[in-house]
């Protein structure tokens, strides 16, 4: 636990100096999603890594979070801190209620309720138009303020997201190490052992998924807010994947790994600008790279490979049915 | 019109996509059948199938029934080769992964349609013209007739091959006991290739008569491919006459709902029949329930 809370406040540390690094351009704005797509990762990673339960649908609630948070501020006025409490309860409860029906799913026939899930509520989103705004989107949307102090610059917005990014990362580590984590860890491995050893399994599965449901919309709450426009193709069926890619590129059930994951696919678009028309060729390959070849992503693959390139260890296989 | 004939028209025009949901249901069956893999990248076969008979006829000039026999050709060794490079080094994997890969392989087969054919939509010359024919006061084009045909032929064709050849017969023991058809002498690895191959060359040959009417783009496999699972969800997986009826029953409702509720939630139709169906009776709706073994 030393060790993790070492790692937390080094990680902390860095996030908090990058800036003086990476200036006041155009790259900040950057690291603004880097953070939004960390806290997304995260959730998903908690759902998707640490109790193996998939969802294509993660987009959902992170456009229902954005959605609700725009339209109360934009539309109704509301205030903006006063709405995202509204949006991450809502989503919240929405999740809980989904869960049940939804969870008792297992394997492709989750994957497949969750993906159609997220489609079902990408149509409300354009179709809805008196509300959202539709295809062309919903724009008004006010900055969030603390104190006198409106976050309405990259820099701003850069402190404020990571400082709730980094919030989600402390209390997810503290998650998967508690009695709560080792519960759903082994759900993951055999859900029958689990309920055998005295798990509720079906409740913790609801909960996780409801706690990655609230995450994920704080997340939307964020982009909401710092963007201050939204519209229905950042919340599509590409942005799961984008995030399934995320988790996988760092990790299953790696926090950091989810960081790492979502800092490489948020950059390497910007580094390549022709990476942007081909991104899902990238995003195809690396899904079924890392998964055959480093399936325990890059976090922990990366050392591996190289303690099997100097000191000749055999790769380890753990691609292998488990329980 | 009336509203009869209006109604009329919408079941019509609903069995027709149905049916093409009904192919699309055969592929998921017989992967899920042969390897318990739910193949996410069934959809994708379907799109290269009406993109691949548009670049061989279009582009390179080929009349339309051989472009027709190439486009099914090439989808089926994409299919197999697919099977090959990603699936079958996994064995025994976690569902989990299997999904991911699936997943992966639909996308970068996507990707790769989008870098030959760009990202604009096509549409494939009808195969025996545009006139359209009047039936009871509802109007059909040619290539529905096609569609039905083809369909029909498909149906016969799978239920002859399942119960009546020998490797059929063999693919189907696998699906009930893989341990034992091995023990008998059937080779479980070549099933499984076959399964990937047969599905992709049914997926691509729904693909290729459902696109004269609704045109063809790099990412039409997904919606397709979607619904195409729900029939197979409807049917109980069984890749029998239930998907069948799932595909026309899912068509037919989507088909309705568009024309008298909303155009626009026409595609969340199915979603919700597809959601309802797996909270409700996940078994599908013409089995019975049966007990799951760990």
């Amino acid at each position: 636990m030393k060790q993790e809370l070492l790692k937390f406040f080094l990680f902390t540390a860095l996030i908090g100096i990058a800036p003086v690094f990476i200036g006041k351009g155009y790259l900040i704005n950057v690291f603004v999603f880097v953070g939004i797509y960390t806290i997304l990762a995260v959730a998903l990673n908690l759902l998707l890594g640490l109790a193996g339960q998939i969802s294509l649908g993660q987009a959902a609630f992170f456009g229902l979070g954005a959605y609700i948070s725009g339209v109360l501020t934009a539309t109704h006025a509301v205030n903006p801190w006063l709405s995202m409490v509204i949006a991450v309860v809502t989503v919240g409860i929405i999740a809980f209620i989904l869960g049940f029906p939804i969870l008792k799913l297992k394997g492709h026939y989750l994957a497949m309720a969750t993906l159609g899930m997220g489609i079902i509520v990408y149509i409300i989103f354009n179709e809805t138009v008196d509300i959202t705004g539709g295809p062309s989107g919903l724009s008004g949307i006010p900055h969030l303020s603390l104190g006198g102090i409106i976050f309405n610059s990259d820099l701003k917005n850069y402190y404020l997201v990571w400082f709730f990014a980094v919030t989600i990362i402390l209390l997810s580590v503290n998650l998967a190490a508690s009695r709560i984590g080792r519960a759903l860890r082994a759900i993951h491995d055999s859900e029958v052992a689990a309920r055998i050893m005295g798990v509720n399994a079906r409740l913790l599965k609801v909960q996780i998924f409801s706690i990655s449901g609230v995450i994920s919309a704080l997340a939307g709450s964020l982009y909401a807010h710092t963007v201050t426009f939204i519209s229905p193709t950042s919340f599509g069926f590409n942005v799961s994947i984008e995030l399934l890619t995320m988790v996988i590129i760092g990790g299953l059930g790696s926090i950091y790994g989810s960081f790492l994951g979502a800092a490489i696919l948020t950059l390497l678009p910007e580094f390549f600008r022709t990476f942007q028309d081909y991104d899902i060729i990238v995003y195809g390959l690396t899904l079924i790279v890392i998964t055959m070849f480093m399936p325990g992503g890059l976090v922990r693959g990366v050392p591996l490979l190289f303690r099997s390139l100097f000191k000749k260890e055999p790769m380890p296989q753990s691609n292998e049915k488990r329980g | 019109m009336d509203l009869s004939e209006d109604i009329l028209q919408y079941i019509l025009s609903g069995l027709s996509t149905g049916a093409i949901y009904a192919v699309i249901g055969l592929g998921f069956a017989i992967i899920y059948n042969s390897t318990s893999i739910i193949n996410f990248a069934q959809g994708e076969f379907v799109m290269l199938g009406g993109m691949l008979t548009l670049f061989f006829h279009v582009t390179l000039f080929l009349s339309l029934p051989f472009s027709i026999f190439l486009a099914v050709l090439v989808a089926t060794a994409v299919g197999a080769l697919f099977e090959r490079l990603a699936i079958s080094p996994l064995k025994n994997a976690d569902p989990l992964i299997l999904v991911i890969i699936t997943i992966g392989g639909s996308i970068l087969i996507r990707g790769i349609a989008m870098l030959l054919w760009g990202k604009d939509t096509y549409v494939l010359p009808m195969f025996s013209g545009d006139e359209p024919i009047v039936l009871w006061g509802a109007t059909l084009m040619p290539q529905n007739f096609w569609i039905f045909g083809i369909t029909l032929i498909i149906i016969v064709a799978n239920r002859l091959f399942f119960h009546h050849s020998i490797i059929g017969k063999a693919m189907r023991a696998c699906s009930f006991n893989r341990v034992a058809s091995s023990l008998v002498g059937i080779n479980v690895k070549h099933t499984v290739l076959f399964s990937f191959a047969i599905s992709s060359a049914l997926g691509a040959a729904a693909g290729i008569i459902i696109a004269p009417l609704t045109m063809t783009s790099y990412d039409v496999g997904i919606m397709l491919g979607l619904k195409g699972f729900c029939a197979a969800i409807i049917g109980g997986m069984s890749g029998g006459i239930g998907t069948v009826a799932g595909g026309l029953i899912v068509g037919v409702l989507e088909s309705l709902g568009a024309g008298l509720i909303s155009s626009g939630y026409k595609d969340a139709i199915a979603f919700i029949i597809l959601l309802l169906i797996l909270f409700l009776r996940p078994q599908g709706l013409f089995v019975k329930g049966d007990t799951e073994r760990v």
